[in-house]
C-alpha cells in the first residue's frame, strides 16, 4: 500500500463517518417519509407491477415510502420472521400458513392471483404428451428425460413445482433435471438456451417472451393457480406503515390498478385482483 | 582446454573491418580494423566512454554494427551467429548472476550446449577449480561477496571452454584487495583458459600486465595498436601517452635536428634533447613518465648526461611503497617517482637539492 | 450475534463431516478457477513478457489496456461471454453456455490481465543485461528468454496467486454464464448467494470460510513474495 492510498482511505473513513452522522440526523427528522420494508418475490418485481403500484401508494399515503426487497417467497418469509421486513407479499400458501401458525404474522389477506404455466421449446419432445393436467405433462417430460430446469431456490415457484412432482408421483432426479438456484428470469433464459422445460409464473414469462424460444405447454390446470397474499409482520419495526400498506393494497383503488396492469403491454391482465375472498373460498380453489 | 579446431598461434581468428555503431546519432564505435589472433591476450584499453564495451559486444556478435563486417575464421558472421555463439563466451562488466547456486550458474551455458550431465558436472568442477571457488559450488549466489560473484561470472564463461573469451572490466567495481587477488588469478588463468582472450579495461596496469597486444581507444576510434612495450615506449599520440601515465612539460619548439635526436627549447627557456625527429621550428609538446626520471644527490651524479637539471624537492607525496616527487628548477618542473626506500636513503625532504635526469629516449615528443 | 455463532459452529461441523454437497462445490470451484488461471497463464505470460521486453508504437496503449483489464467488472465479462456463447452468439454452436467451459472462459478473461500485468512488471524488474549475458555464454534467444522468466519466477507465482484469488471469489460472471446448476456449475460463490437466500446459513458460512481461507492463503503468498523480492539487489563490493 502506498502512502497516498493510505491517506485517501483514511479520508474515506472520515467522509463515511460524516455521512453516517448526517444520515442519523435525517432519520431523527420526522419530515422524511417513513420507510416500510416489503419483502416480496422476484416474480412480482420482474413483472414491473410495483412500478405501477408504488407511486399510487405514495400519493395516497405521502408519509410512507415502500422499499421492496425482491427475493424468493421462502426467503421473503424468513426475512420477515427475523424481523428484517415489515410486510410480505408472497405466493407460497403452505409456507405462509406455517409462518402464521408460528405467530410471526399479525394478519394475512389475499391480494391477487395469477397462474403458473409450464413452458418449453416450441418443437420439444414433450409436445406429444397428454396435456390435460400439469402433473401428467411433468410425468411425460420425466419419461422422455427431456431437460427440466428447476428454480431450486426454495421460492414459491419452486415449492409449487415440487408439489407438482409429488402429485405426478415422480422423484425428480437425474441428468435431465437441473436445479439452477436462480431467479425466474434467469431460469427462463437458461431454459430457452438449453431447449428445456420449466415451470414459470405467467407474468415473468410474458415480460420476457420476446427474447425466449419457449412457448406454453400446459396452462389452466386449477393447481397452477398462484395466489398472492399480503402479510403484516407481528414484530414489524414499522407496524403502522405495514398495516397501512396491507389495507391499501386490498382496497378498491389498488385492486383496480392490479386488474388493469399488463393490458397495455401484453394485451391481457397479468394478475387477477381477489382481495376480500374468504380463506374458505381460497382453500377450495387451491 | 582448447577450441574445437586446431589453430596455429598467431592465426587471425576474428576480425572486424570498418565497424561502425551509433546510438541515437552519436557514433560510439568507428573502428577501421581490429584482429583477434589465436593464442593472444588482446587488451582494449581506454577511458570510460571510449566505446570499448560496445566494441566488445560487436566483436562477440551480441550487437550488429550499422556498418562494416565481422569475420570469424574468414567467414562473415552476423549478430548471434550460431557457430560463433557456441565457440565464444563473454563476461559482461557486472556479474549478472541468476538465482540459484554457484554450480547452477556455471552449468547454465553447458545445458544450453546440451552437454551430458556427467560432462557438465566435470566441467563445472574444473571451472570452479580454476577460479578457486570449488567450495562455493552449492552456495546460493545471493550470499556471495562482490569478488566471489565476479569469480563465478568468470567460471561460467571458462566452463564452456571458449575459443575466444571476452572479458569486460573483470576487476571493475571491486575493492582494491579483492581486485589485486582476482588480477593475480586472471594472470594465471588467461594463459591456459582459451586460445584467445579479449580484455576490455580502463586500467593501463591491467592491460600491460596481462596483454600480448593492446589497442588503445579514444572517442570510439583505435588510436594505437601494438605490444605493451610499443605502447609504453612509443605512445602514438599525446592522448595515449597521457592515458598510460605520462606527464607533460610546457610547449616548446624544435630548434635543431640531427641523426635521430633533436633539441627542443621549451617556452620557459629550458633545453632538452629527445630521440626522434621533426621539422626544425615545429611546435611540440614533450611528455615523459615520472618513473623514467632519475633522481640523485648533486655530489654523486655524473655531469656528462644530457637532460640534466638541478632542482629542488617542492613536494613529497608518498603512495604506499612509492613516493611521487615534484621537482622545481628555474626553467621547468618535473614529476618523478622513486621508492620509499630510495627516498630515505637519499634523505629527501621538501627543499632538498637534487639532480633530475631523463634519457633522450624516455622523452616523447608530439606536435603541439 | 447468536445467528452468526450458530452458523459458524454448524459450518465447521458440516465441513468436518465431509458433506458431499459442500465438498463437491469446493472441488468444482478449485477445478474451474484452477483451469482458468492455468489458461490465463498461457495467455497472460506471453503478453506480459512481450509488453515488458519490447518497444513498439502503441505499446503504451496496450499496457493501459492490460491495466484496465485488472479492473474488469466480472458481471460485464459475464455479459460479454454470455452474449458470445448464447445461441444467437457467434460461438453458440459450441454449446458451452451453462457449462463449466463457459465459466472457465469467463474467468480466463478475468485472470489473464492479472497475469499479464504482473508478468510485465516482473520481467521489467529483471536487468536486461542478464539476457545479454546469457546470450554471451552461448544461450539461444529462447533459452535467454526462459532464463529471464525464471529470474522473475517468484513474481510470476504471485501472478498465479493474484489471478486465482481474483477469479475464485468472483460471483457475477460464473452466475451468468454457468447458471448455478446444482451438481454442474454451482461453485462456492454462487452457492453462497443461493444458500443465503434459502436461509441455509450454515452451508453458506461453511463455503464462506473455505473461500476466506483460500483468499487468505493466496494473499499471504503474495505478501511473502513481495517481501522476499528486495533481498536480491545488493551492492557488489565484498
Amino acid at each position: 500500500m502506498s502512502e497516498s492510498s493510505d491517506y485517501s482511505s483514511a479520508r474515506g473513513l472520515v467522509v463515511l463517518g460524516l455521512a453516517t452522522m448526517l444520515g442519523l440526523l435525517f432519520i431523527g427528522c420526522s419530515t422524511e417519509p417513513r420507510e416500510i420494508i416489503l419483502a416480496s418475490t422476484t416474480s412480482t418485481e420482474d413483472s414491473g407491477l410495483f412500478e405501477r403500484l408504488l407511486p399510487a401508494f405514495r400519493e395516497a399515503h405521502p408519509g410512507y415510502r415502500v422499499r421492496v426487497i425482491a427475493v424468493g417467497s421462502g426467503e421473503a418469509l424468513r426475512l420477515a420472521a427475523r424481523g428484517d421486513a415489515d410486510a410480505v407479499l408472497a405466493h407460497s400458501p403452505g409456507a405462509e400458513e406455517e409462518f402464521m401458525a408460528a405467530g410471526h404474522g399479525e394478519s394475512r389477506q389475499p391480494v391477487m392471483y395469477n397462474d403458473f404455466v409450464i413452458v418449453g421449446p416450441p418443437a420439444g419432445s414433450a409436445r406429444h404428451c397428454a396435456l390435460e393436467s400439469a402433473a401428467a405433462a411433468l410425468a411425460c417430460i420425466a419419461a422422455d428425460s427431456a431437460t427440466f430446469i428447476s428454480r431450486g431456490d426454495d421460492s414459491g415457484t419452486h415449492a409449487r413445482e415440487r408439489r407438482l412432482w409429488d402429485l405426478a408421483g415422480i422423484e425428480a432426479d437425474g441428468e435431465w433435471y437441473l436445479e439452477a438456484g436462480q431467479g425466474m428470469g434467469a431460469v427462463l433464459m437458461m431454459a430457452s438456451e438449453m431447449d428445456a422445460y420449466t415451470l414459470t409464473d405467467r407474468g415473468t414469462y410474458l415480460s420476457l417472451r420476446e427474447r425466449l424460444h419457449l412457448s406454453v405447454l400446459v396452462e389452466g390446470d386449477p393447481i397452477l393457480r398462484n395466489q398472492y397474499s399480503v402479510i403484516v409482520v407481528r414484530d414489524a419495526a414499522e407496524l403502522e406503515g405495514a398495516r397501512t400498506f396491507a389495507d391499501w393494497i386490498t382496497s378498491e383503488p389498488a385492486q383496480s390498478l392490479i386488474g388493469a396492469f399488463g393490458t397495455e403491454r401484453f394485451g391481457r391482465r397479468l394478475f387477477t385482483p381477489n382481495a376480500g375472498q374468504t380463506s374458505q373460498e381460497l382453500k377450495i380453489e387451491n | 582446454m582448447g577450441g574445437g579446431k586446431e589453430a596455429r598461434r598467431g592465426d587471425v581468428l576474428l576480425s572486424g573491418e570498418g565497424l561502425v555503431r551509433r546510438y541515437d546519432d552519436a557514433t560510439v564505435v568507428d573502428v577501421d580494423s581490429i584482429e583477434v589472433r589465436t593464442g593472444e591476450v588482446l587488451a582494449v584499453l581506454g577511458p570510460n566512454g571510449a566505446g570499448k564495451s560496445t566494441l566488445l559486444r560487436l566483436l562477440a556478435a551480441l550487437e550488429a554494427p550499422e556498418d562494416g563486417r565481422l569475420l570469424y575464421r574468414g567467414r562473415a558472421v552476423g549478430r548471434d551467429d550460431p557457430e560463433l555463439r557456441r565457440t565464444v563466451a563473454a563476461v559482461l562488466q557486472r556479474p549478472y548472476l541468476w538465482r540459484g547456486t554457484v554450480a547452477g550458474n556455471v552449468e547454465f551455458a553447458l545445458k544450453a550446449r546440451r552437454l551430458s550431465a556427467s560432462e557438465r558436472r566435470e566441467r563445472v568442477r574444473q571451472a570452479l577449480q580454476m577460479v578457486d571457488i570449488v567450495d562455493l559450488a552449492d552456495v546460493p549466489v545471493d550470499t556471495l561477496s562482490g569478488g566471489e560473484a565476479q569469480r563465478v561470472a568468470l567460471a561460467r564463461a571458462l566452463a564452456v571452454e571458449p575459443e575466444i573469451l571476452f572479458l569486460d572490466e573483470p576487476t571493475a567495481d571491486l575493492d582494491v584487495s579483492v581486485r589485486r587477488r582476482l588480477l593475480g588469478d586472471l594472470e594465471r588463468i588467461v594463459r591456459h583458459a582459451a586460445p584467445a582472450i579479449v580484455l576490455v579495461t580502463h586500467d593501463p596496469g591491467e592491460a600491460f600486465a596481462l596483454a600480448d597486444r593492446v589497442v588503445v581507444m579514444e572517442g570510439g576510434r583505435i588510436v594505437q595498436a601494438g605490444t605493451p612495450a610499443e605502447i609504453f615506449e612509443s605512445p602514438a599520440t599525446e592522448f595515449v601517452a597521457s592515458f598510460t601515465g605520462a606527464e607533460f612539460m610546457l610547449n616548446g619548439t624544435v630548434s635543431k635536428v640531427d641523426e635521430g635526436t633533436m633539441t627542443v627549447r621549451l617556452e620557459s627557456g629550458a633545453s632538452l634533447e629527445a630521440a626522434g625527429s621533426a621539422e626544425p621550428g615545429a611546435r611540440v609538446r614533450v611528455g615523459y613518465r615520472p618513473e623514467d626520471v632519475v633522481v640523485s644527490l648533486p655530489q654523486s651524479s655524473s655531469t656528462s648526461a644530457r637532460n640534466r637539471f638541478d632542482t629542488t624537492v617542492a613536494h613529497l607525496h608518498p603512495r604506499g611503497g612509492l613516493v611521487r616527487l615534484r621537482l622545481e628548477a628555474d626553467s621547468l618542473s618535473l614529476e618523478a617517482v622513486i621508492t620509499r626506500h630510495a627516498m630515505e636513503e637519499l634523505g629527501l625532504q621538501v627543499g632538498t637539492s637534487v639532480v633530475a635526469q631523463v634519457k633522450a629516449t624516455a622523452l616523447h615528443v608530439f606536435p603541439a | 450475534m447468536d445467528v452468526l455463532v450458530d452458523a459458524a459452529r454448524q459450518a465447521l461441523a458440516l465441513l468436518l463431516s465431509g458433506d458431499p454437497y459442500l465438498w463437491g462445490i469446493i472441488a468444482r470451484s478449485l477445478q474451474v478457477s484452477g483451469s482458468a488461471v492455468a489458461l490465463g497463464l498461457l495467455v497472460g505470460i506471453p503478453i506480459g513478457t512481450w509488453l515488458g521486453l519490447t518497444r513498439f508504437p502503441g505499446r503504451g496503449i496496450a499496457v493501459a489496456l492490460v491495466n484496465t483489464g485488472l479492473a474488469l467488472p466480472p458481471v460485464v465479462v459475464g455479459l460479454f461471454v454470455y452474449l458470445l456463447l448464447s445461441r444467437q452468439g457467434p460461438f453458440g454452436e459450441l454449446g458451452w453456455l451453462y457449462t463449466t467451459s463457459a465459466m472457465i472462459a469467463a474467468q480466463v478473461v478475468l485472470a489473464a490481465p492479472y497475469v499479464a500485468a504482473i508478468t510485465l512488471a516482473a520481467v521489467q524488474a529483471v536487468p536486461p543485461e542478464l539476457r545479454l549475458q546469457a546470450r554471451a555464454l552461448g544461450a539461444g534467444r529462447w533459452q535467454a528468454l526462459l532464463l529471464h522468466l525464471r529470474e522473475a519466477r517468484l513474481s510470476l507465482m504471485a501472478a498465479v496467486a493474484a489471478g486465482f484469488g481474483a477469479v475464485i471469489s468472483e460471483v457475477g460472471a460464473v452466475m451468468m454464464v454457468g447458471g448455478n446448476v446444482h451438481g454442474e456449475t454451482r461453485v462456492i460463490t454462487t452457492a453462497i448467494v443461493l444458500e443465503t437466500r434459502r436461509g441455509q446459513f450454515a452451508t453458506a458460512m461453511a463455503l464462506g470460510l473455505i473461500l476466506l481461507a483460500i483468499a487468505f492463503a493466496a494473499n499471504a503468498f503474495i505478501t511473502r513474495v513481495q517481501q522476499a523480492a528486495p533481498r536480491r539487489r545488493r551492492p557488489l563490493t565484498s
